[in-house]
């Protein structure tokens, strides 16, 4: 048995992005999910199996007995944040292929736009590995990566400037996409050099979105998929990431802190591949900070270690880029939704429909968050 | 400010803190250094454990400045630095901590401008935490 091209994705739903939307998560959950399944044109009760992330507020219960699906044989849940989001589909694809279940949804529902910082609630502090970081203030995720940034900066030269071509390829494809949060604001390099820093060397414009809104996408077997009313988008390749001695976002207790998960999935993940990172025509990279896109380009195989900032140069993720990445906008410029928006937008590019379409999208790379337990998948429109 | 939310494994290293010594958990079979502490020696599956003490030299491996939005306490001190120290027995062994002018000054008390990577740094202790100084 393999996964290769055994499922695809067959439906997507999302509600609005806002930074204020006066639904609570469950409800936007059942919308985004109901929505999802309306454009798969599959019935809610014929759904078997349901994976989200361990952080996800709504229940399998509440989601199953409010959007009346069918009696459940498979749900999971996938640790570790925004690391999570593509296992969720990877999840569903092995259950399917597997014969554990037929029809499988995916959802993430947040309100993170409305809701408190997650790091401002200290009494949930794990005392690992907070016990050896909170006291010295290193508080939030956006201090812990800018350590490794700065690190990186400093061992390849790479520049605030290459963080702000990633900064600006998201922003462009939000400013194409009248769905993004930032559709109507244009970033210039003179309002990312003057803006106010978050943790030196991150400025504002490194840092993603706070954004409410939900999403979901619908997995079934490739013989299924023929019946669904759109371009079926086959799950190639999927993979997660733990490599030995990783220590979560704050990963600097190892011989090298910078080959981080992304290295571990992308292996896995080519080794059942069909095609290389050459011929990937799109990515979705994950972006909750800008330093994650070079990271993950060294890791996903697109260029050498300590190249991934260079690559950035010469528009190389615009669209007619070497590889254009976040063509929805990605986290920095659509919204935050602990990506799962970059499947959504995987999936409009391979059945043509994105708002900043690649001519001829066959094959796109989705990531998940970087510098924690990870997962990818490897997309694609040909069978 | 936020104090060490400690458990077992980790325990040893605040209680050695407070008495103004850095120690580091060493396996007891192999002699491996780790950090942070865990239960047993991921290179040879040991359960034995020491504490041994460390020379408190090293140099600055990476550092960042945060700007507010910040808790309260470290807010008031923003922007001050926090730095991450290879130890020189050790460079894999990797330290937190703030950079300051003297034991117990402020998280702010060194300007961001003079810290570099690679610098030497050695450590002094206050409240039972550990804290770096130029050397
Ligand atoms: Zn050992």
């Amino acid at each position: 048995m393999t996964l290769k091209d055994a499922t695809a994705i067959v439906g997507i739903g999302r509600t609005r992005f806002a930074k204020n939307l006066a639904e609570d998560e469950r409800t936007l959950a059942c919308r985004a999910v109901l929505a999802a399944l309306d454009d798969a044109g599959i019935a809610p009760g014929e759904v078997d199996a349901l994976a989200s992330y361990t952080m996800e507020e709504t229940d399998e219960v509440e989601l199953a007995k409010a959007v009346g699906f069918g009696d459940l044989t498979f749900f999971s849940k996938v640790g570790y944040g925004g690391g999570g989001s593509c296992a969720t589909v990877a999840h569903l694809a092995a259950a399917i292929a597997s014969g554990q279940a037929s029809v499988g949804v995916a959802w993430r529902s947040r309100k993170r736009g409305s809701g408190p910082r997650p790091w401002t609630n200290t009494t949930v502090q794990l005392p690992t590995p907070a016990q050896w970081t909170r006291p010295f203030g290193l508080l939030r995720p956006a201090d812990e990566i800018a350590m490794l940034t700065r690190r990186y900066m400093h061992e390849y030269g790479a520049t605030r400037d290459h963080l702000f071509n990633v900064a600006l390829a998201c922003r462009n494809r939000a400013n194409q996409n009248p769905a993004a949060i930032m559709y109507d604001r244009p970033l210039t390099r003179e309002m990312y050099m003057t803006s106010r820093w978050i943790s030196e060397p991150l400025c504002l414009f490194d840092n993603c979105l706070e954004t409410d809104g939900a999403l979901a996408c619908v997995v079934v077997s490739r013989e299924r998929a023929r019946d669904c009313p759109s371009t079926p988008v086959y799950i190639h390749s999927a993979a997660q990431g733990l490599p030995a001695q990783h220590h979560g976002m704050v990963n600097y207790w190892n011989d090298d802190p910078l080959t981080g998960p992304a290295w571990t999935a992308a292996r896995h993940l080519w080794k059942h591949a069909d095609f290389t990172p050459q011929d990937v025509d799109v990515a979705q990279i994950y972006d909750a900070f800008t330093s994650l896109v070079p990271l993950s380009l060294e890791g996903y195989g697109f260029c050498g270690r300590g190249e991934g900032g260079a690559f950035t140069e010469g528009g190389a993720l615009e669209i007619g880029g070497r590889l254009p990445i976040n063509t929805g906008g990605g986290g920095l410029s659509e919204a935050y939704v602990h990506g799962f928006n970059l499947i959504d937008e995987g999936v409009r590019q391979l059945r043509g429909t994105s708002t900043a379409q690649v001519p001829d999208a066959a094959t796109c790379l989705v990531t998940a968050g970087e510098g924690v337990p990870t997962s990818a998948l490897l997309l694609t429109n040909r069978s | 400010m936020l104090e060490p939310v400690t458990d077992p494994t980790g325990a040893p290293f605040w209680e050695y803190a407070a008495r103004g010594e850095l120690r580091v958990q060493a396996c007891a079979d192999c002699g491996e250094l780790r950090f942070p502490p865990r239960p047993c020696c991921p290179h040879c599956q040991s359960f034995e454990e020491e504490w041994r003490p460390v020379s408190g030299r090293g140099r600055v491996w990476s550092y960042v400045v945060p700007h507010p939005p910040l808790l309260p306490d470290y807010a008031a001190q923003a922007p001050y630095n926090v730095v991450v120290v290879e130890l020189e027995e050790a460079p894999r062994i990797r330290l937190i901590g703030n950079l300051v002018r003297a034991a117990g000054a402020t998280l702010n008390s060194v300007d961001p401008s003079r810290i570099r990577i690679g610098a030497r740094v050695h450590v002094v202790f206050w409240g039972g935490l550990p804290q770096w100084v130029l050397a």
